[in-house]
């Protein structure tokens, strides 16, 4: 059977850290990252990309749009 | 761009199913972290878009932490005095009844200082949308009361808490205009999980279509968080909110239209 597999970007200085992403991911791919983008903040970033799944739902809760999603099947 | 990626050999533009809309321009968002408005920007933007309505819309835009909204969306703007977009509204709607027209106002805005103006143009019926983003609380400000800060509810001028014995009680402005004649469409929605965005954004899609049958105003409530007004952590805001302003302010539509009649 064909596995949907995912991948996303994070636009690292839009990210403000919210953690809303993070939350919102069902497979668990998103984590803060312990370094900071230009702004201060702990940014968002695919901690574990084999798990993503490209739901999008890490984009569309996003407040400042900074992920984009891509998906294909394998 | 710095960027950080997942799969590499997965990410090729046949495989895009999501990606931020044109209409945002590149300005970055004024909002703290975890705010509701971006998010309700960009769905906005998103239906401006998938609508085929960027050189048709003009927004008014309000007095509040999204007074700036018109640097944000790729779209003609009019910028109002404090609660007065519904009035400004009106008179563009009436005088370019072929544009789509909306207002975008906070609860300070659209349900203290603008009471009177929300409520006299959904009363009378203007053709326009009204998008009312609801925190319970003066965001820009200070994180004041406002007339939508639910009971109990702490801000910087109610520390304890609001007692509505003191204080009066909380204003429900969407049920408040549902029960108006002018109204057409009146729907009470959430930014804050996935599943929310999806279901405000069809709420949004129709109020959008609804405003070329001519039949009155649409409303669209948005319950938000302002985590910096509430002291709060983004994520600890979507919890609280989750928690106390669902409940006092339950989600869905309280006035649709009959499908068959269209009345
Ligand atoms: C005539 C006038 N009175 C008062 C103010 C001060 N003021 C600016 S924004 C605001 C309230 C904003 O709250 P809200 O509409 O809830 O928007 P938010 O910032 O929470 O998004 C007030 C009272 C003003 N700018 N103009
Ligand atoms: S696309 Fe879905 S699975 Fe992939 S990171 Fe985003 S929320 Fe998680
Ligand atoms: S939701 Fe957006 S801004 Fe918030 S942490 Fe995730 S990517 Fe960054
Ligand atoms: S003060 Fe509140 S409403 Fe204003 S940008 Fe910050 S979180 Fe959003």
């Amino acid at each position: 059977m064909a596995k949907v597999r995912g991948s996303i970007v994070v636009n690292i200085d839009r990210c403000k850290g919210c953690e809303i992403c993070m939350i919102s991911c069902p497979t668990g791919t998103i984590a803060m990252a312990e370094e900071v983008n230009s702004k201060g903040y702990n940014f968002a970033y695919p901690a574990n990309p084999d798990l993503c799944i490209g739901c999008a739902n890490c984009a569309i809760v996003c407040p400042d749009g900074v992920i984009t999603v891509y998906k294909t099947k394998i | 761009m710095a960027e950080v990626t997942g799969i590499k050999e997965i990410i090729k533009p046949e495989n895009l199913v999501y990606k931020r809309t044109g209409i945002m321009t590149d300005t970055v968002l004024s909002y703290c972290p975890g705010c509701g408005h971006g998010t309700a920007h960009r769905i906005l933007a998103e239906l401006i878009e998938e609508e085929g309505l960027q050189s048709k819309a003009i927004g008014v835009s309000p007095v509040g932490c999204s007074v700036l909204l018109y640097n944000f969306l790729d779209i003609d703007w009019q910028e109002a005095a404090h609660g007065r977009a519904p009035a400004v509204a009106t008179a563009i709607k009436r005088l370019l009844p072929d544009r789509f027209v909306f207002t975008y106002q906070g609860d300070g805005d659209l349900a203290a200082i603008g009471t009177a103006e929300t409520i006299h143009a959904c009363n009378r019926g203007e053709n326009f949308l009204i998008i009312f983003i609801n925190n319970g609380i003066y965001g820009m400000t200070g994180g004041q009361m406002a007339p939508t800060t639910i009971p109990g509810m702490k801000s910087s001028t109610s520390p304890f808490g609001r007692d509505v014995r003191m204080m009066g009680n909380p204003l429900k402005m969407t049920d408040i205009v549902a029960t108006l004649p002018g109204t057409y469409y009146v729907t009470r929605q959430s930014v804050h999980t996935p599943a929310n965005v999806k279901k405000t954004k069809r709420a949004l899609r129709k109020a959008i279509q609804y405003q070329f049958h001519n039949k009155g105003t649409c409303f669209v409530e948005i319950v938000s968080n302002c985590p910096s007004g509430w002291k709060m952590t983004p994520v600890e805001s979507i919890r609280w909110m989750e928690e106390n302003m669902l409940p006092f302010y339950p989600l869905g539509d309280m006035k649709v239209p009959d499908e068959k009649t269209g009345k």
